[in-house]
């Protein structure tokens, strides 16, 4: 009786079904297809750079190559103080522009009168399209002339300048992203702390951000890849001198810089050792985003 | 004695006239519930109470609401007010942090820092609250948690922490299942004691069961106000009549 109705099932849903499944199938090949370019092509990548940069780390040493001070092609490659700059000018961005962006989100999201949102959220938005190339010439008028005359230093190519315009860079990102997150809150808790008889503000401080804080670190992770892998804007106005800056007032060459500078006429060995270069990079933003990620579940649980 | 008192009050939400010309007094230490269909203003006069309503852009309000005698929307503190009149939401609301961080919350914002006085406030209010003996291990945890009916009581601690004379209730236990609900209702009998409340209900029952005063709203009006055994059985008016005894509503 069981096994009769079982072939009954099956031989109806046979009978009925044949043309939606294998329409089915197909945009089941579709998605799979689509969802596979993205992590094939990273695996080309990484892939690709490893093929290219192991010979540079198999003749010069790991340890030489990534701790080495001197970047003397072809005969020292040491990328020490552009992985220091890289570090030193994101971080730098991330403290600088971060409060920003997340006091900006906080007052489109809660504190501006419309018509000046009106102003602000397009401005913001605009800024985020504005070409790299282009903060690279905001820089060179602006801020390194600037830097010039208010430390009084002869050149203001420096890491500073970097770090300032990086900072300008990735602020559209964390504004987006955190106002969308402030907005996204239910408004239980605004209403919540505000019967208890705390102001507006402490209970954005205490509550709302604090509740949206997984978006602002998702707005920050996107904001510190964008900044650690900045390129043009950064040869433009850190001066990409490849040695150790004692300070934020000298020049610094970054990782991103150092391969886009010198790929277009490195040979043999020095061309391995740039590629040896973006597996530093790359391995600096897996660590960096695993570690935001981790950072982020932590907190929500 | 009367806690609250509103005098002919209307209130708009843009075009939408809300409220129209309500008159009721809320006497002190008694529990008033608020009763009548869904869109009848019954959380709308809660939420003018507290001034919560301040928060909605387009709305206007004439006529007065006296707290003990003094008319609040006539240049009172706001803070200090839902300090005094404070209010449990209809979905438990404990903010992201840990239980002790919900019940202090209130007295942090006030600016309140020594520890152990907050640590006896917190204990005080989650004994008041009924939920101590089932939190008192793990305060330190995230508040959400919780069970649903644990949150709500955690949202009447942290109210109770402020100390208010008046509490209100919009709609407290329409979340929760009936013995979570049962457990909130044991506890406001106990602070009824000590405290003014009102209530906004859609469960007659519970109007029933909970209140000293009943008020049935219909339609933005104030159709019938007095004691809830009265509503109940002899109530004056037609409206009143069908809703109570479930022929609409």
């Amino acid at each position: 009786m069981n096994t009769c109705t079982k072939t009954n099932d099956s031989g109806i849903s046979h009978r009925h079904t044949p043309k939606p499944d294998r329409l089915g199938t197909f945009f089941h090949l579709v998605f799979i297809c689509c969802a596979m370019v993205g992590v094939v092509s990273l695996a080309t990548i990484a892939w690709f750079l490893f093929s290219e940069g192991l010979a540079a780390f198999r003749q010069a040493g790991v340890i030489e190559l990534v701790f080495g001070s001197e970047w003397l092609p072809p005969a020292l490659f040491g990328i020490f103080p552009m992985i220091a700059a890289s570090l030193i000018s994101t971080l730098g961005a991330v403290l600088t522009g971060v409060p920003v962006a997340v006091l900006t989100a906080v007052f489109l999201a809660e504190l501006a009168p419309k018509w000046l949102a009106d102003i602000v959220r397009p401005a913001v938005e605009l800024l985020a399209g504005i070409p790299s190339v282009v903060y690279g010439f905001f820089g060179l008028v602006v801020i390194v002339p600037a830097i010039e005359v208010l430390f009084n230093i002869p050149a203001g190519n420096t890491l500073l300048a970097g770090i300032i315009v990086l900072a300008i860079m990735i602020l559209p990102t964390v504004i987006t992203i955190s106002e969308t997150s402030i907005r996204a809150l239910p408004p239980v808790y605004k209403e919540g702390a505000l019967a208890l008889g705390a102001s507006h503000i402490y209970s954005i401080f205490k509550v709302l951000i604090p509740a949206a804080r997984s978006g602002i670190l998702t707005g920050v992770a996107l904001g510190v890849a964008r900044a650690i892998g900045e390129t043009m804007a950064i040869i433009m106005v850190m001066g990409n001198a490849p040695a150790m800056p004692g300070s934020i007032l000298e020049p610094a060459r970054t990782l991103t810089a150092n391969i886009a500078m010198e790929m277009s006429y490195a040979t043999g060995i020095h061309a391995s050792a740039l590629y040896s270069t973006g597996i530093v990079l790359l391995i600096f933003i897996v660590l960096l985003n695993t570690g935001l990620l981790y950072i982020n579940k932590k907190r929500v649980h | 004695m009367n806690k609250l008192e509103v005098n002919n009050l209307n209130l708009f939400y843009g075009e939408n006239h809300a409220l129209k010309d309500i008159s009721i007094k809320i006497p002190n230490r008694q529990v008033t519930a608020l009763i009548g269909p869904s869109g009848c203003g019954k959380s709308t006069l809660l939420r003018t109470l507290n001034r919560m309503n301040d928060l909605v852009p387009s709305v206007k309000i004439s006529g007065e609401v006296k707290f003990e005698d003094q008319d609040i929307y006539a240049g009172h503190d706001v803070q200090q007010l839902r300090m005094r009149v404070g209010m449990v939401f209809q979905k438990a609301n404990p903010f992201p942090m840990s239980i002790y961080e919900n019940v202090a919350f209130g007295l942090k914002a006030q600016g309140m820092r020594d520890k152990k006085q907050l640590d006896k406030i917190v204990e005080e209010s989650l004994r008041s609250a009924a939920l101590w003996d089932e939190v008192q291990d793990r305060l330190d945890t995230s508040a959400l948690g919780l069970s649903g009916g644990q949150q709500q009581r955690l949202c009447i601690a942290r109210t109770i922490a402020m100390e208010p004379e008046v509490i209100l209730m919009d709609e407290p236990t329409s979340a929760l299942d009936p013995i979570a609900t049962h457990k909130i209702e044991e506890l406001m009998d106990e602070l009824r004691k000590k405290f003014t409340i009102v209530i906004v209900t859609h469960s007659m029952n519970q109007a029933k069961r909970i209140s000293d005063k009943t008020a049935f709203f219909w339609m933005g009006e104030l159709v019938e106000h007095g004691d809830t055994h009265q509503v109940f059985n002899q109530p004056q008016d037609q409206r009143t009549q069908g809703y109570v005894s479930g022929e609409f509503g």
